[in-house]
């Protein structure tokens, strides 16, 4: 038995013993948990996929004369951005498109460029372009504001994701005789290729199944810098059907994540386009699992051919929200490039980068041992299996 | 016996030209159109797998500049922009020719640009927008 206390401790002598959510899996296979978890004292998780319901938050400072945005609205790079709060506090969404944008009225849809470009734009430090209009006021008389933003002299440029780093997801599958274009990729008819999105072995909430040492205001790396679990991720699952290894069998956990964008990089936040869907923004974090005891390095060692995940419909089921699952793979047949779905073998293709997963794992790794990252005890838990807290389908009511 | 996938440029004032058909006729050399298409400034545009007879595939290519059709091998027109590529992978089961393949170590993704055929298919399909096609 450790403490987070006691790891600190170590990790400030630059004494710890760090290994990734990778490493970990071949040490207890040779040394057995309770050795292994008396020798590591950190095991260091990454994940670098695409998160869409991803955005920052900034605020410009005040011009002369001043505007109250609140009420009013404001493009940056001619992506809407949301400013219902006070004068000049503002909101990307990393989905947002420019109003002109072609959607998909030609389909499928490029969308080239929306707010997760514009993000990533922010953090390489390049100006941007904040067009803005308000009704005005006694006290804020502008209506009207165009000018150049950078990140270095915004008062505020947080990033602030409500939904991120799922807890294991599908793989998406197409039955239908069309080719779909979907957030899961571009699904090829008759179940012509499987996408999946998860690093799997490396996922942080896979590697700590029932949340036992990430909970809210746990420090983490997040898009290349520091940031906290704020709460749980909407849509926050943990009553899915879990394998007697403690873990999802389906989309479960979630986190909501902060942390100040001006400390981060451009190369883990990156703005990318679903053909035909739109667009989202990669984010890199990683997940520091404090090895308190045998139970905790167990879980953490859980490899690929221990995680699964379900093969759903693309093409029907997922859009029409009929349940079911046409199979059950796990990470390691994903893994080799092939798995069988209704007698037939399809390509695999996964959506979230393992090799920047694993740079990451290894980056969290690296500030932890120069004793540059301590880790923090969690506030809150975050709710688990035995909780009640579930996903619920929207129950649609006539408007009176 | 050589084989290669190459790019024609074919100028405006050639378009209505049978050159493919004296390419092969004269110089007995296999073809295979991968792609084919006139643009928007009515210049054809040919991806094609030429093979033959080493003295037959030269002969033949002297043919092609000969009537000022401009020649570029294959692998310079579609290039991966590394900066912008992730390692994620979601394209290799789209490429119908394993040119895009996952390293079963590193987990990054190797483009093989002598088995590209230029169908583009993966240019579109890259959330990042990596796959660059340069013709």
């Amino acid at each position: 038995m450790k403490t987070i206390k006691e790891i600190n401790d170590k990790i400030k002598k630059g004494q710890a013993v760090v290994v990734t959510a990778e490493e970990i899996i071949d040490l207890v296979d040779k040394k057995g948990p309770k050795k292994a978890a008396e020798e590591v004292d950190v095991v260091t998780t990454g994940t670098f996929g695409p998160m869409c319901s991803s955005g920052a938050y900034f605020n410009i400072g005040h011009s002369k004369p001043r505007i109250k945005l609140g009420g009013g609205s404001c493009k940056l790079n001619d992506v809407p951005a949301y400013c219902g709060f006070a004068a000049v506090d503002i909101y990307l969404g990393a989905t947002a498109v420019p109003d002109d944008d072609p959607l998909n009225k030609v389909f499928p849809g490029e969308f080239k460029y929306g707010g997760a470009h514009v993000i990533n734009e922010i953090v390489a430090g390049r100006d941007v372009r904040l067009q803005a209009t308000a009704y005005g006021t006694d006290c804020y008389p502008r209506k009207k504001l165009e000018t150049m933003v950078n990140i270095r002299d915004l008062n505020e440029a947080v990033l602030f994701n409500i939904r991120n780093c799922y807890q294991n997801y599908n793989v998406a599958v197409n039955l239908s005789d069309k080719i779909i274009y979907t957030y899961m990729g571009v699904l090829k008819p008759n179940l012509g290729n499987a996408n999946y999105c998860s690093a799997g072995q490396l996922s942080p909430l896979l590697k700590d199944p029932h949340y036992k040492t990430i909970g809210i205001g746990t420090k983490i790396f997040l898009g290349g810098g520091i940031g906290y679990v704020a709460w749980q991720g909407t849509q926050h699952n943990p009553s899915v059907k879990r394998k007697e290894n403690g873990i999802p069998q389906a989309p479960a956990g979630t986190l909501a994540v902060i942390g100040d964008l001006k400390q981060m990089k451009q190369e883990w936040l990156t703005g990318i386009s679903m053909l035909g869907y739109g667009v989202t923004l990669t984010v890199g974090i990683g997940v520091p699992i404090p090895v308190l005891d045998e139970e905790t390095i167990k879980y953490a060692a859980a490899g690929d051919e221990q995680i699964f995940a379900q093969v759903v419909d693309y093409g029907k089921s997922y859009p029409e929200c009929v349940p079911g699952s046409l199979a059950e793979v796990n990470y390691a047949q994903l893994k080799t490039g092939k798995i069988t779905v209704q007698g037939k073998s399809i390509p695999t293709g996964n959506l979230s980068s393992y090799s920047k997963a694993r740079e990451i794992a290894e980056e969290l790794k690296s500030w932890i041992k120069k004793g540059d990252f301590l880790l923090s005890e969690p506030v809150a838990r975050l709710p688990g299996a035995e909780s009640g807290y579930t996903f619920k389908m929207l129950n649609e009511r006539p408007i009176v | 016996m050589t084989r290669k996938r190459i790019v024609l440029h074919f100028p405006h004032r050639l378009v209505d030209q049978p050159i493919i058909y004296k390419l092969v006729k004269e110089h007995d050399l296999q073809f295979n159109i991968l792609k084919a298409y006139v643009t928007p400034q009515e210049e054809g545009l040919m991806v094609l797998e030429l093979s033959g007879k080493k003295e037959n595939f030269e002969k033949g290519i002297q043919y092609l500049e000969s009537c000022g059709v401009k020649i570029q091998p294959l692998s310079q027109d579609v290039i991966r922009n590394e900066t912008k590529c992730t390692d994620c992978g979601v394209c290799v089961p789209i490429c119908p020719t394993a040119a895009l393949a996952i390293d079963p170590i590193t987990r990054k993704v190797h483009f093989y640009d002598n088995k590209c055929i230029a169908c583009e298919l993966c240019v579109k399909v890259c959330p990042a927008r990596a796959m660059e096609v340069r013709f």
